[in-house]
């Protein structure tokens, strides 16, 4: 569904993404997992169309999307949650849900998607009049990915969605990640907390100063020895 | 009932500071930059709406329109031209872009037309007044509010209630998000500079009509006043534009009415220091640090 063909990706002279290569296959939970700093954000930045690599090429269902606008890619089918969630607070839980299908004009379909993020996330209902920047960082989190989905994207790429969450919240998130990908929507999940990552994802990448150093199944990532003295506390 | 004429007065006058610190606000919402154009569209917005009516034989309502279509097209086209190149320089390079801008069109429309001054036909709204409650109110006063208000409206429509309004919250917001919504930005940003520039020809034919004198330098006093309407609502909040505008046209009027019409000018920037000094994010704004 999407394939990465060694990627160069710089900001000025800082070579942020050093020829990364990553496949999504449709249906897939696909982690990548990765120290502050080692370019997480960066790759999907450039997936999504907010930064241009400088060679290499992205396909996206066998269509080359680099270096192509991001309002091109999201209509294709590809959206992204920002880290931080990036909600817009300065408006509604509804007109944020309402500007994730701001490139669709099929008003039944929308209106299917509103009930369904809103099943999918009953505080957002509770909560759908309210000022988005009132939210909690649970809540927010919530709107990001529903927001996300009211576009019914077919790859759905998540910026650490359990930063600064209470670990409760956590284990709903991720729940809810695992109910998204189960009604057939393909996730490329970014994360520092690898141990929940790996327990979701059918498969991992990690990624270090720009550079792919490992992939493989989750269960093989959560043998290896390499990983659990770098990212899954040791022992 | 002097008093109650000095606050119609003020209200209108008010109103045309409201029109175009909207466009400033604005503009500044989404690229973080003060337009120092702006007043200068103002300007050419007049002058239009002058053409309109003493050429064409056109009457108020055309002309205003005719007016807001240019001065939108001409918003759009400064925005494309100079600003659109500039959007990731530093902010000094827009500035300093903005002050050529805002020459250029003076000087340009010098080199155009000359620089003699107009007067506004004085019959294009029939001068009757209208006694309400022992005051004597213009039609021309009336009409004046009654169209600011309009257009006031109108845009709160168009910002909270379409679609493209809600785009140019999201990007005044959050540029990058709004990207990641499928919201073309540069689209929107050029929305916002014709929404903002057609406001400004419309305070350009109505200043004309109320005030009658029209000429090419005219934008600069009406545009900083303005400016400092838009900072003293809060700059970048819709609504703190009108309210800072119809509250300095108002200050403006009655330091007039006791006695200091040398002040009258003044005023404003007595008014900027307060605002810079006391509350710097302006009465509808937030007072926290502007984030980086
Ligand atoms: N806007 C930027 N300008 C310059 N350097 C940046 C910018 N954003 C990120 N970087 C650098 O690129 C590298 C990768 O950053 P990022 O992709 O945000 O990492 P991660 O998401 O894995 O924490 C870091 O060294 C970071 O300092
Ligand atoms: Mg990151």
């Amino acid at each position: 569904m999407l394939k990465i063909n060694d990627i160069n990706v710089y900001y000025g002279n800082i070579h942020a993404l050093k020829g990364v290569s990553l496949d999504i296959n449709e249906g897939e939970i696909v982690t990548l997992i990765g120290a502050n700093g080692a370019g997480k954000s960066t790759l999907l930045k450039t997936i999504s169309g907010l930064l241009k690599p400088k060679n290499g090429d992205i396909l996206f269902q066998g269509q080359p999307i680099s270096g192509k606008l991001a309002q091109t890619i999201v209509k294709q089918g590809l959206s992204h949650v920002p880290e931080g969630r990036r909600v817009f607070s300065n408006m509604s839980v509804e007109e944020n849900l309402e500007l994730g299908a701001y490139l669709r004009k099929d008003k039944q379909g929308i209106r299917e998607d509103f009930e369904k993020v809103y099943q999918l996330f009953p505080r957002l209902y509770e909560r759908r009049k309210q000022l988005s920047g009132t939210l909690s960082g649970g809540e927010q989190q919530m709107l990001a990915m529903g927001r996300a989905l009211m576009a019914r994207p077919k790859l759905l790429l998540l910026d650490e969605p359990s930063m600064g969450l209470a670990p409760l919240l956590v284990k709903i998130i991720f729940k809810i990640i695992e109910e998204i990908n189960q009604s057939g929507t393909t996730i490329l999940l970014v994360e520092q907390n690898a141990n929940m990552a790996l327990s979701i994802a059918h498969r991992a990448y990690v990624i270090e100063t720009g550079n792919i150093v490992l992939s493989g199944s989750s269960e093989e990532l959560n043998q290896s020895e390499q990983i659990k003295i770098a990212y899954l506390g040791g022992h | 009932m002097e008093i109650i004429q000095q606050l119609v007065n003020g209200v209108s006058l008010g109103s045309i500071y409201a029109l175009i610190a909207l466009g400033y606000t604005m503009v500044y919402g989404i690229v973080k930059l003060i337009n120092f154009a702006h007043g200068d569209v103002f300007m050419v917005g007049a002058f239009i709406g002058f053409y309109s009516i003493t050429v064409f034989d056109l009457g108020f309502f055309p002309a205003l329109l005719i007016s807001m279509t240019a001065c939108a097209v001409l918003g759009v086209l400064i925005e494309r031209i100079a600003y659109k190149p500039l959007r990731n320089a530093t902010r000094i390079a827009a500035l300093i872009t903005a002050i050529g801008v805002s020459l250029f069109i003076e000087y340009g429309t010098i080199f155009v037309r000359g620089a003699q001054p107009e007067a506004y036909p004085g019959n294009i709204i029939p001068a009757k007044s209208i006694e309400i409650l022992g005051v004597k109110i213009s039609t021309q006063s009336l009409l004046i509010l009654g169209t600011s208000l309009f257009l006031m409206v109108l845009l709160q429509f168009i910002v909270h209630k379409t679609k493209i309004g809600k785009a140019m919250r999201a990007v005044s917001h959050d540029m990058d998000a709004a990207r990641l919504m499928g919201i073309n930005v540069n689209n929107t940003i050029s929305a916002t500079f014709a929404i903002g520039s057609a406001l400004a020809g419309a305070a350009g034919v109505i200043f004309g009509v109320y005030y009658t004198k029209i000429e090419p330098l005219m934008g600069i006093i009406p545009g900083l006043k303005a400016f400092v309407a838009a900072v003293l609502g809060g700059i970048g909040i819709i609504p703190g534009a009108m309210a800072g505008g119809l509250l300095l046209g108002v200050i403006e009027s009655l330091v007039s009415a006791a006695g200091f019409s040398l002040w009258r000018d003044g005023v404003a920037f007595v008014v900027l220091i307060l605002i810079l000094i006391f509350r710097p994010a302006g009465l509808f704004g937030k007072n926290i640090r502007e984030k980086v």
